[in-house]
């Protein structure tokens, strides 16, 4: 522990990224030893999952660690890419009509842009009002001179969500990276990490609970497994591990964990609501089946943390009562 | 690599960031073989869709098919088509006692080329796609060792609707069915239902 507080912060991000990386290695070996052995075909359907799970992990790990090597401009555009992957995805299944065209336009190049723009340079009063004040008006405004009544409410409300999950959500990732407190500098990258960790463990810890716990489903027609029982404990679960983390982020023990257990919350029950829409799209599964144009499945990954990056900052911001 | 070449390579990876071109090979895989591939054409950006998501050992040997009264009006269309798709030119109106308009595709498949046509002639943005012109049965029958392949390609007409000049990102897939060859004794009416009902069975989620 001496030696760890004696390493600047900088050294210590190095340090929490060659233990990822040396995890991600050893897991990756061991999947590939696991893949050579002899296996039914019902365990080879598990493994091709876990082999897409951990390539996704891969993927995101290198996307983190790129973010923080590249300092706040690279961080910027790097989480503004992933975010025109994920509204691209998300705009496909939608149904738009011809007429919503220039306000289609304004979110890709537009918003997205402005909101990452101001995300970098930490304009962090702007970034919070841009979409839910500015554009929640231009976008209707551009769409009813399109001159299409039809579904005008529908298709204005998709569109704003569309921007507000995939724009709006994702672009508190980067932010956090940015965020700066009175006497922790460089701090931004555990946040991150903090945040990615408890999310993760909330969606995994309830993915597993509900398959094995077999409990009462609260929503069957949406999600024939999300039950109270197994979000609970993936709740906690999130707020054990975030107290687990808790000196690797500015907080205390009892703050990281109620902070754990409010971003796990969140990006729970936004994974459950992106469920329901995937209904509402008829698809099952974001990702690409060959059956649904579009979806290469990264809004499945993101979604979560789409809804808990947002919670997660504004809870800090307004608790520590940081002022940029 | 000379500019046509670049200006290809930056066109595909546009036309990938823009609209992801996924190809799903259903019915064939995509081997260098000579092909036929029609489909169903709602934009102008069908053929670039199409090209973009062949491999590229495919796109080098694939070309599309251009009419001549509009895309070598200017020496940047001209070029464009020429240098960059190698695209076969054709004349939209037919003479009197001129030469055949498919001259050039046959003339193009005799060297071995592969070829992207739309069949419909237009572009049609009512759903379902119109009747086939009989285009499609001549070269099935001077040709029966090309393959015919079907390709059903979903989503384009929102990309770029008619009037629009900026895309928008959204993505598009192109399926490819599996070969629809002339069958012998076929009447040309059967063949071009057969054809276009090929290419309305890989429509995603059914010919709904």
């Amino acid at each position: 522990m001496k030696f760890l507080l004696s390493l600047t912060a900088s050294q210590q991000v190095g340090l929490l990224f060659l233990i990822l990386f040396g995890g991600l290695l050893l897991v990756s070996a061991g999947a590939v030893f696991l893949a050579m052995r002899e296996k039914s075909p019902q365990d080879d359907h598990g493994l091709t999952r876990f082999a897409a799970n951990l390539r996704a992990l891969w993927i995101g790990a290198v996307v983190f660690w790129l973010a923080w090597v590249s300092g706040a401009a690279g961080a910027t555009i790097l989480f503004a890419a992933v975010s025109f992957l994920a509204l691209r995805e998300f705009v496909t299944l939608m149904q738009t009509r011809r007429a919503d065209h220039r306000s289609l336009m304004l979110a890709f190049f537009v918003v997205l842009p402005v909101q990452y723009v101001l995300a970098g340079s930490r304009s962090f009063d702007l970034f919070t009002v841009f979409i839910p004040v500015y554009v929640f008006l231009a976008i209707p405004v551009l769409s009813a001179l399109g001159g299409d009544p039809l579904r005008f409410l529908e298709r204005n409300a998709k569109i704003q969500w569309g921007v507000m999950v995939c724009v709006f959500g994702l672009s508190h990732a980067p932010a956090l990276l940015l965020l700066d407190f009175p006497h922790t500098h460089d701090r931004g990258p555990f946040l991150v990490f903090f945040l990615v960790i408890v999310t993760l463990t909330a969606q995994m810890l309830e993915t597993f609970v509900s398959t094995h716990l077999r409990g009462r489903p609260v929503a069957r027609q949406i999600d024939r497994t999300f039950g109270w029982q197994s979000w609970a404990i993936a709740c906690l679960g999130a707020a054990l591990v975030g107290g687990l983390l808790f000196w690797i982020t500015p907080f205390k023990l009892p703050q990281a964990m109620v902070m754990a257990l409010i971003a796990g919350a969140a990006g729970t029950l936004g994974e459950f609501v992106m469920t329901a829409l995937k209904r509402d799209a008829g698809v099952n599964y974001w990702g690409n089946t060959g059956q649904v144009t579009g979806a290469v499945g990264l809004l499945d990954r993101v979604a979560p943390l789409c809804f808990a990056a947002p919670v997660f900052f504004h809870s800090v911001r307004w608790y520590f009562q940081l002022k940029s | 690599m000379n500019k046509a070449d670049a200006l290809g390579f930056v066109l595909a990876a546009v036309a990938r960031l823009i609209t992801g071109a996924q190809g799903h090979w259903k019915g064939v895989p995509p081997k260098a073989e000579q092909r036929i591939y029609f489909a169903n054409h709602q934009s102008h950006l069908d053929w670039v869709l199409i090209w973009a998501t062949l491999p590229a050992d495919l796109r080098a040997q694939t070309r599309p098919i251009a009419a001549s009264d509009y895309w070598t009006t200017t020496p940047l269309k001209h070029w464009l088509t020429r240098e960059v798709f190698r695209a076969v030119y054709v004349d939209r109106e037919r003479k009197e006692g001129g030469p055949d308009p498919l001259e050039p595709l046959v003339a193009a498949l005799e060297q071995g080329d592969s070829l992207v046509i739309f069949p419909e002639g237009t572009r049609s943005n009512k759903g379902l796609p119109q009747d086939f012109k009989s285009g499609l049965f001549r070269l099935a029958q001077q040709f029966p060792q090309v393959q015919l392949i079907p390709c059903w390609i979903d989503n384009v007409q929102r990309v770029m609707p008619k009037g629009e000049v900026v895309p928008v990102p959204i993505l598009c897939t192109v399926t490819f069915g599996a070969p629809c060859n002339l069958q012998a004794e076929e009447p040309k009416a059967d063949f071009l239902r057969r054809a276009r009902d090929a290419v309305i069975a890989l429509k995603p989620g059914g010919a709904a």
